[in-house]
This record gives structure tokens, sequence and C-alpha cells, in this order.
């Protein structure tokens, strides 16, 4: 019954419900809820590299720059080519699923890492363009998002885009739950354990990464553009190498492959660093500790160490 | 009725020629062994009729008469043809059901946006899947294992895991590569009884096997490798008794021996 509970779809999507109507409810003021926002937004993105990372076991070091496309999409989009802002957003979504198509088609013929390579030389690329086109892109100095309207309601404010994006939180967190118990889902995890094998059953491999890869960088476009609209402002920093990396040790962290566990990921590497800065010069240091002896000690991170815990202990 | 043609199969790895023009056929039905010297070439020949490696220029690989050749190994799945791996190749993470489950995907209908959106057809597909996953392990004597994690299952199981996951695809033709490998007698007792089902469901099956005593049982026919060439083919009882056979195994010594055992 327990494993049942912990195991099951709906289960995931009620637990996730439950707390995003509680934080509301118990947080002081409307800080708290635009770092529950980004935490929102980060898990978003992570989710994302949960579908790549947990299920196909294909790693992305340039995640950031979807994120990247996405938000200056947002922002460039109404800005120089005077296109609706919400059109923007859903361009910048569909651009981010297209590079990564290209991107993705030649690398995942071949075997092993070169599609964490080619996603690091990626994102670079693309923080780097961001930097230097400062005629479109407004260089370093970042760029103003034009507010978005829905119908004649302008979205602003904490709670507004509290729900906002914890809607599309629960839509990508329902999508990657459909993925997992699917055929396709059931591919992706079964190259993971042995492409060899996958293959030999006729698994067309090299086909159900880039669909993996595709999606996951679609996730990170719309968490990138939910981003810059919700800001209002965007500098090239969100597609930084740096970016690119606590992306992943967010997923590690959480428990790769659990969609719980990129929610939880994120909130450990969004609200950790906001609450030690009463540390001051030792915020970084601390942090850095804390991911080391929460890997020590969850080695398959926070969400799925948890989970084996209750299951090895139900009858 | 021929299922399975292969023609002048060879390669070379360096200058080591690994397969030389070896050629076979396997009928509907039929157990066909290849056996040999251990780096005789065995699963080198394997691989070339798998997909994995290319046949030489002059090669040629037909599956019920179509030409398959040059197809890579997961559209020569779709033509009919099935393998298992010296070396388990498992999905460890997933349960034995899931495993065979994945087996069956050739025949699921769903696509990856049906999939991602959670359309009513991926329910009914994946039921669907389950009954027929289940089916068969159920024939192969697994049913009990269904849902355990495949990680945690003896090896003995794992071997026949493996031969159910490569029956999901509806194979014409069975490649078995050392499916009695590390079995114990009881195992390999019930694999003998589970490959003679297969042939009689009218599969073609192909069997690279160092247990003697279970390929002379149970091969309707038996090619010997040595050095990457053909040395000996016919009934089991035939090459049991090649004077080339006994000396590739035994050597010249050996095969004196042999002939002084056999009176």
């Amino acid at each position: 019954m327990l494993a049942a509970v912990v195991t099951s779809r709906l289960a995931t999507l009620l637990f996730l419900a439950l707390v995003i109507a509680v934080v509301p409810v118990l947080a002081p003021s409307s800080f708290y809820l635009r770092v529950a926002s980004l935490v929102w937004i980060f898990a978003l993105a992570a989710l994302g590299l949960t579908i790549l990372m947990g299920y196909a076991g294909q790693v992305s070091l340039g995640h950031a720059g979807f994120l990247g496309i996405g938000a200056y999409a947002v922002a460039v989009g109404p800005a120089r080519l005077g296109l609706d802002p919400l059109l923007s957003f859903f361009l910048g979504a569909a651009l981010c699923g297209l590079v990564a198509y290209a991107v993705g088609k030649p690398i995942l013929r071949l075997k092993g890492y070169y599609l964490a390579i080619a996603t690091l030389g990626f994102g670079l690329i693309v923080a780097l363009v961001l930097h230097s086109e400062a005629a479109v892109t407004g260089g370093p100095d970042g760029i103003q998002v034009a507010r978005i309207t829905l119908f004649g309601w302008r979205i602003s404010g904490a709670t507004t885009w509290y729900w906002v994006t914890a809607g599309a939180l629960m839509i990508g967190a329902a999508l990657a739950l459909n993925i997992a118990a699917s055929p396709s889902g059931r591919t992706l995890r079964a190259l993971h354990d042995s492409e060899v094998a996958a293959t030999g059953v006729g698994v067309d491999v090299a086909a159900r990464k880039l669909a993996a890869f595709v999606v996951s960088a679609v996730y990170a476009g719309v968490a990138g553009g939910l981003l810059a609209l919700m800001n209002g402002f965007i500098t090239p920093e969100t597609a930084s190498f740096m970016h690119s990396i606590e992306l992943v040790a967010m997923v590690i962290i959480g428990g790769t492959g659990s969609v719980l566990g990129a929610v939880v990921g994120s909130a450990f590497l969004t609200v950790l660093p906001q609450a030690l800065t009463i540390l001051q010069e030792y915020e970084q240091a601390v942090l850095g500790l804390l991911i080391m002896v929460f890997m020590i000690f969850l080695p398959a991170g926070i969400v799925s160490s948890l989970k084996r815990f209750v299951l090895d202990r139900a009858p | 009725m021929t299922i399975l043609e292969a023609e002048n199969l060879g390669i070379s790895f360096g200058g080591l020629r690994a397969v030389d023009g070896v050629s076979f056929a396997v009928a509907a039905g039929e157990v066909f062994s290849i056996i040999g010297p251990n780096g005789a070439g065995k699963t080198t020949l394997f691989n070339l009729v798998t997909g994995i490696y290319r046949a030489g220029r002059n090669g040629r690989i037909r599956i019920a008469g179509e030409d398959v050749t040059s197809l890579g190994p997961h559209l020569l799945v779709r033509r009919g043809m099935a393998r298992t791996f010296q070396n388990l190749q498992i999905f460890f993470r997933m349960t034995a059901l899931e495993n065979v489950m994945v087996g069956c995907h050739l025949s699921e209908k769903t696509s990856f946006l049906a999939d991602l959106f959670g359309w009513p057809t991926v329910a009914r597909q994946n039921r669907a899947t389950r009954e027929r996953a289940l089916a068969l392990m159920e024939r192969l004597g697994l049913a009990q294992y269904a849902r355990a994690e495949a990680g945690s299952l003896p090896y003995g199981v794992l071997k026949r895991l493996e031969i159910a996951r490569a029956l999901a695809t509806e194979p014409k033709v069975l490649l078995l590569d050392e499916p009695a490998a590390g079995c114990n007698a009881v195992e390999t007792e019930v694999l003998d009884r589970l490959i003679a089902d297969i042939a009689k469901s009218g599969v073609a099956v192909v069997l690279i096997e160092h247990d003697m005593k279970l390929v002379m049982k149970i091969s309707d026919r038996v090619l010997v490798l040595t050095h990457g060439r053909r040395l000996a083919e016919g009934a089991p009882a035939v090459v049991r008794n090649d004077a080339g056979v006994i000396s590739a195994y035994l050597g010249d010594a050996g095969a004196t021996e042999a002939n002084r055992a056999h009176g």
C-alpha cells in the first residue's frame, strides 16, 4: 500500500500541489513568494534535464543556453521585432526545440560523452552571442523585458507570478510523469541501462535520445521565458556555464530521474544561497560543504534516497 | 523453409582475419549450433549476422529471402531477427516485466507526443503490452518474477529473461550467444526444453554454446569454426566423430587419445 503510494503518479502530483498551495499561506512577505516562484521556474528547467539525464542517461552541460534563448526571445521579440510577448514566449520555446534538434541530430549518432561536450560548447556560444551582440541583446548590461498582457489582463505582482509559475511547473511535472510511464519512457530508461540491448530489441537509440534532448530543451526554453517575464529584466548571466552546472547539480542533488527530486534540487540550490547570506563571506564555502555532505550521505539524491528508505521498510 | 541465409561473411581486425568466408543457412524450426574453440570467431560471426559489424564486400545476409546486408541492428529486429548476449545485457533498474515490455515496443503504436501528453491510447497500449509480456513470461516460467527489479534476480533467471525479451520482438530467427554459460545443471535442463520449444513454434534458432552435452542433444545441425573458418558442418553425430574437429579441440596428441578412447 505504502509502496504503491510512494511510486504512484497521482500521489506525486497531489503532493506537489499541496506544497504549492501551502507555501503562500506560510510566506510572511511577497519576497518569499518571489523566491518560491524562482524555485518553480528552475524546477521546470531541471525537470527537462530529468527527462534527459534521469530517464535517458544523457548529460547536457549547456542547458542554460536554452534557458537564455527562451529568456531573450521574450525580451528581443517585442523590443526589436515588434512581436506580441506571448507569441515571443512560444516562439522562444519552439526555437529551443529546433536548435536542440540541429545540435543533437549529428551528435547523438555517436556513442559516449559527445553530447556533454557538444552542449558545453553550445552553451558557451549562446552566452558569447548574448554578450557581444549588444545591438540586439543589450550586451552584458542586459535588456528590459516588456510586461505581458493576457486578454487585457496585465500579469504582474509576486502573487500572480507565483501561481503562473506554479501552474507551469504542475503541467511540466504531469508531462514528465506521463513520459515515464509510457512506451517511449520505457525505451528511454532501457537505453539508459544498456544501449546494446535496447538496440537489440529494435529501439532506434539515436532517435530516442534526440527526442528526449529536444523535449528537455523546450522545458528549459519555457523556464527561461517565464524567468525573463517575471523579472522584467534579463542579462547574459542567465545562459552562463555556471548556470548550466547548477541545473545539472539540481537534478543530481534532488535525485536523478525523480520528478519531485528536480523540485527539491531546485529548492535546495535556490533557497539555500538566500538563507546563507547571513553568513556573509562564508556563504559560498558553506553552500559547497552542504552539497558535499548531502551527496556523501544521500548519494542517490535527496528524494531518491528517501524513497528507497521508505520502500525498503514497507511491508 | 530457409529463414536465415548468411553468405561469405568475413571481417579483419588489424591483420587478423577473425571471420573468413563463412556461409550457412538455417531453416524455420531448426536448431543450428555454432561451436569452436575459444577465439574461433563465433561471437564475431554473430556480430556480423546481427549488423553490429558490417559484412565484408562479398558478404550477404538474407532473412526469409529479403536482402538485409546493409541494415543496422535495430532495423534487423524489425525484419525478424532477435538475439541474446554472451555477457548479460539486462535493463537492471527496470522490473523483469518492464524488460519484456521493452521487447514488445516494436508492436507499440503510440507516438512520442501522445506519450508526453498522456493520450488515452497510451493507457490502452500499456495494458495490451503488459498482457502480452506477462503471457510470454508465463510461457517461460518467469511469471513469479514479473514485479521484481531485474538487478535483484539470479543469473539463471536473467538468462531466461533475455530470451523472453528477445521473443517479445516476435522473431523469425533467434540467435542465442552462450545461453547456458554460468548456469547450473538444473537451469541448463530448463533451457534445453525451452530452446526445443521455441524451435518447435517455427522460429529458426542459431546457438553458440560451449556446453557440448546441450549442443549435441538439441542441435539439428552443427557448424564448427576454427581460426575464423568453417572446419565442419553436419549433424551432431557426424561432427562429433570428425577427425579435424577433434584435433582442433584437443590438439593432435589429444586426437590420438580420443581415437583410443573411442576404440
